[in-house]
């Protein structure tokens, strides 16, 4: 590790927790229904989509009331998403006439099941991606079929979050709030303003965004070459802002049009965090006290940072494969441009590789700046099991903070059992029904992450299959080994956890591959968000408990401990013999030259 | 469930259209009328104004006479229109040792240059002493296969063999090289590094002169 790496991975995180409380504090203002100052110029806006839409923002919904809203507007996302992939032919804005029949020799076409995994993914959440975007999207597809998601999903889950913080915060009713309310408040009053702004920054840093065929250059030495071109800026600040992470291009934010500076990469990574981060003041905010929510950031922080460090020292080690190849890895005489560079950009080297690759999988974002295949064993195993752990670790917009909670609860329920007394949280006693919830949030992620790895790395398919075209399900790996392995665990950990983010050799644009993937991402998202949403309606209806001299304080140092301990215990009795059979047993064979 | 279905497609519809057409095409105007040049591509032009490549996108270079990027994996190497890293994990025998080619499939071009046989090739080609090795990012891949630079220490060892080819001093290409070199943004962020494009349109200048 060298000095100036770490230094940067610190001016991040100093950036990151002087911006947590007036993001939150704003945030709590539109949540809460309050005027903010954007609200001369928005307001009417507001109103508008109301009457057009024709809701009513003020009826208070019952949790059941909220979530059928939720998931039929979902519903009708996915399909609306699905019907414009398999027309994009025929529609506007698709200079490459893709899916069409003069379409370039290089277009993939659109078919049924890809649509489907797409749609499926865009709306999770998830921006898990079986195609490349330069050579399969048109720019109507990308702006509306897919971008569209990228704001509405991210509103939704900061919708659903809202909710369940309702839970916490209200008392003795059985409301917790207006879904139509808190989708269209956090769009116009949060990612709008957020998202204009950034989309010009990063369009001043060379992102482009333009409705141009793409250019043929004639290089230097007189090759022709095609430059890729479209709308990227705006779909680039909402996939970072709203941690959707479904780059524009193949190659994601490594791509030099997606991120072309390290100034871009720095506010990328800031804006992956910086909702989560917002949230958990906005928490503390509404159940009026604050410490609760700096003790969940305290918490996020400690195991990002950690997870970061230990990604970073393993990149900076390095690949003993690549050193006896008689080639200078050194970080002493290289410094953040030695180690392990395959797929890394020489722009962000080492540090800024290791820390986006942290966030990304923290966050729910699943945006790369480098290729996660291509990592160490144990540098990759972090990013894996940050999405193994729930994606807590800030998280999603509004999923990472209600996952954290659901771990939060299960916490006092653990630190209950020990002493003996019914466990309480801001105030709440967490009862059976409740702690229900939280496990049923916890199994159904380990369930379809273990059991569909378990499906894709034993399948056997007669080769040539119509639902896999390689054969057998492991034959679509692109490393052989522990590495093949962990390629077919992390994809369904990146499905089910809403994250997108690959081991990206693995060939996922086969029928099999398409339909599992797209059920792990339905499972990860509304199997998790449902019971996270019962659980607000539970919580609702009960009384404020005042805390007594027999309560666990949930805002101390031993609450973050334990916290941190439930997550990891949680995690590593679940995952651990899965990640020994890849990145681990992979780390022992790289250091004995052992190749596949 | 029924009774959420007709705000749910009238809220699709107003709100797809504010958020994948409205927004989108208003900062495309805006974009275009503040920063043109980047909003398309940073597109670099030669003498005769015809499109060369773009500052952003790393090309191709074999030539002795040019700075050669680092190897790429998108298509046949720096192909816009695919993006990619060769996603090889780090026990890969074809990312180590490299690839032949299958000899059966006549249409399908399957060598692939491992990490040995790309570091002997830059070893040859810039003449490196035994005491010299080739730097990393020399020899492996960018994540976007698109990488527009090249390390410092990678550009001053084929400094060499580009003086040798053009018949200039060494002394005029490293000056070259670290007048081409951008230092890490503000001082602290990205790493310091120089852009292969602009550094042989510089060359190509200095021919000229």
């Amino acid at each position: 590790m060298t000095l100036i790496g770490c230094l940067q991975i610190i001016i991040y995180s100093l950036l990151l927790l002087v911006i947590t409380k007036p993001v939150g504090f704003y945030m709590t203002q539109v949540m809460e229904g309050e005027k903010t100052f954007l609200e001369f110029v928005l307001g009417h806006l507001e109103r508008m989509v109301y009457r057009m839409s024709g809701v009513n923002p003020q009826e208070e919904m019952h949790w059941t009331t909220y979530t059928y809203s939720l998931l039929t507007f979902s519903l009708i996302g996915a399909l609306f998403t699905y019907t414009i992939l398999r027309l994009q032919g025929i529609l506007p804005f698709n200079p490459m006439s893709f899916s069409t029949a003069v379409a370039p020799v290089y277009a993939t076409s659109m078919t049924p099941d890809l649509a489907f995994n797409t749609a499926v993914s865009f709306t999770t959440n998830t921006n898990w991606q079986n195609y490349s975007g330069e050579n399969t999207m048109s720019y109507l597809s990308q702006m509306l079929g897919l971008a569209y998601h990228n704001w509405i999903s991210a509103a939704v889950g900061l919708a659903a979050c809202t909710a369940l913080i309702r839970g916490f915060a209200r008392q003795s009713v059985t409301t917790v709030g207006n879904f139509w309310k808190d989708l269209v408040r956090s769009l116009l009053y949060i990612f709008f303003p957020i998202t204009f702004v950034y989309s010009l920054f990063l369009v001043s840093q060379g992102v482009i965004q333009n409705f141009a065929p793409y250019t043929v250059a004639l290089t230097v030495e007189g090759i022709k070459q095609i430059i890729p071109q479209g709308p990227v800026a705006t779909q680039e600040a909402i996939k970072m802002l709203g941690i959707n992470g479904g780059g524009f291009f193949n190659a994601n934010s490594a791509h030099p049009f997606e991120n072309p500076t390290p100034f871009s990469n720095l506010i990328q990574m800031l804006s992956m965090f910086i909702l989560p981060a917002g949230f958990t003041y906005m928490f503390g905010k509404m159940v009026k006290d604050t410490r609760q929510g700096w003790a969940l950031l305290a918490a996020m922080f400690i195991l990002f940072i950690l997870g970061t460090f230990i990604c970073y020292y393993f990149e900076c080690r390095g690949n003993p494969n690549i050193r006896v190849q008689h080639v200078e890895t050194s970080t002493n005489v290289l410094g953040d441009l030695g180690g392990n560079m395959e797929g890394k950009e020489i722009r962000f080297g080492l540090a800024d590789s290791a820390l986006f690759a942290t966030i990304t999988t923290d966050a729910s974002c699943g945006a790369v700046n480098c290729m996660h295949d291509s990592l160490t064993p144990l540098a990759g195993l972090i990013p894996l099991l940050n999405i193994q752990l729930g994606e807590i670790i800030f998280g999603g917009v509004g999923s990472g903070l209600y996952g954290m909670l659901i771990f939060a609860v299960l916490t006092v329920f653990i630190a209950g059992l020990m002493v003996g007394r019914t466990p309480e949280y801001v105030g709440k006693k967490i009862e059976q029904k409740d702690v229900k919830m939280a496990m049923l949030f916890v199994l159904a992620g380990c369930f379809s992450i273990l059991i569909f790895t378990a499906l894709g790395s034993v399948l056997e398919l007669p080769n040539k299959s119509s639902i896999n075209v390689p054969g057998a399900a492991y034959n679509n790996v692109n490393n052989t080994g522990p590495h093949g392995f962990t390629e077919i665990l992390y994809c369904y950990a990146s499905s089910t956890g809403n994250n997108g983010s690959a081991f990206a050799g693995l060939t996922g644009n086969t029928p099999f591959y398409n339909i599992t993937s797209a059920i792990a991402m339905l499972v990860g998202r509304f199997f998790m968000m449902i019971p996270a949403l019962a659980l607000a309606g539970s919580l609702v209806q009960k009384k404020y408990v005042p805390p007594s001299s027999g309560t666990f304080p949930t805002h101390g140092g031993l609450f973050v401990t334990l916290l941190i301990g439930v997550i990891l215990i949680v995690g590593a009795l679940t995952f651990f013999p899965a990640l020994t059979l890849g990145p681990i047993v992979e780390h022992f064979l790289m250091h004995n030259s052992k190749l596949f | 469930m029924l009774k959420q279905l007709l705000p749910a497609i009238r809220a699709t519809i107003i709100l797809s259209i504010l958020t994948g057409l409205v927004f989108p095409i208003t900062v495309t105007i805006i974009a275009q009328f503040l920063f043109p040049k980047q909003a398309n591509g940073s597109l670099v032009y030669n003498k005769t104004g015809q499109i060369i490549g773009s500052q952003l996108i790393g090309q191709q270079f074999v030539q002795p006479q040019y700075f050669h990027p680092r190897p790429s994996a998108a298509g046949t190497g720096y192909a816009g229109e695919a993006s990619a890293g060769t996603n090889l994990g780090p026990t890969s025998a074809k990312f180590i040792l490299g690839q032949l080619d299958d000899k059966n499939t006549k249409d399908i071009d399957k060598s692939f240059a491992g990490i040995k046989q790309l570091s002997e090739n830059y070893v040859k080609e810039n003449c490196l002493s035994s005491t010299e090795l080739p730097p990393v990012d020399a020899v492996t891949r960018s994540g976007s296969g698109l990488d527009p630079d090249i390390s410092q220490i990678n550009a001053l060892y084929q400094a060499r063999r580009i003086a040798k080819a053009r018949g200039l001093s060494l002394q005029t290409i490293a000056s070259l090289i670290k007048k081409h070199s951008q230092d890490r943004q503000f001082g602290i962020l990205g790493e310091p590094r120089v852009n292969v494009l602009s550094l042989n349109i510089a060359l190509e200048n200095l021919d000229h002169e």
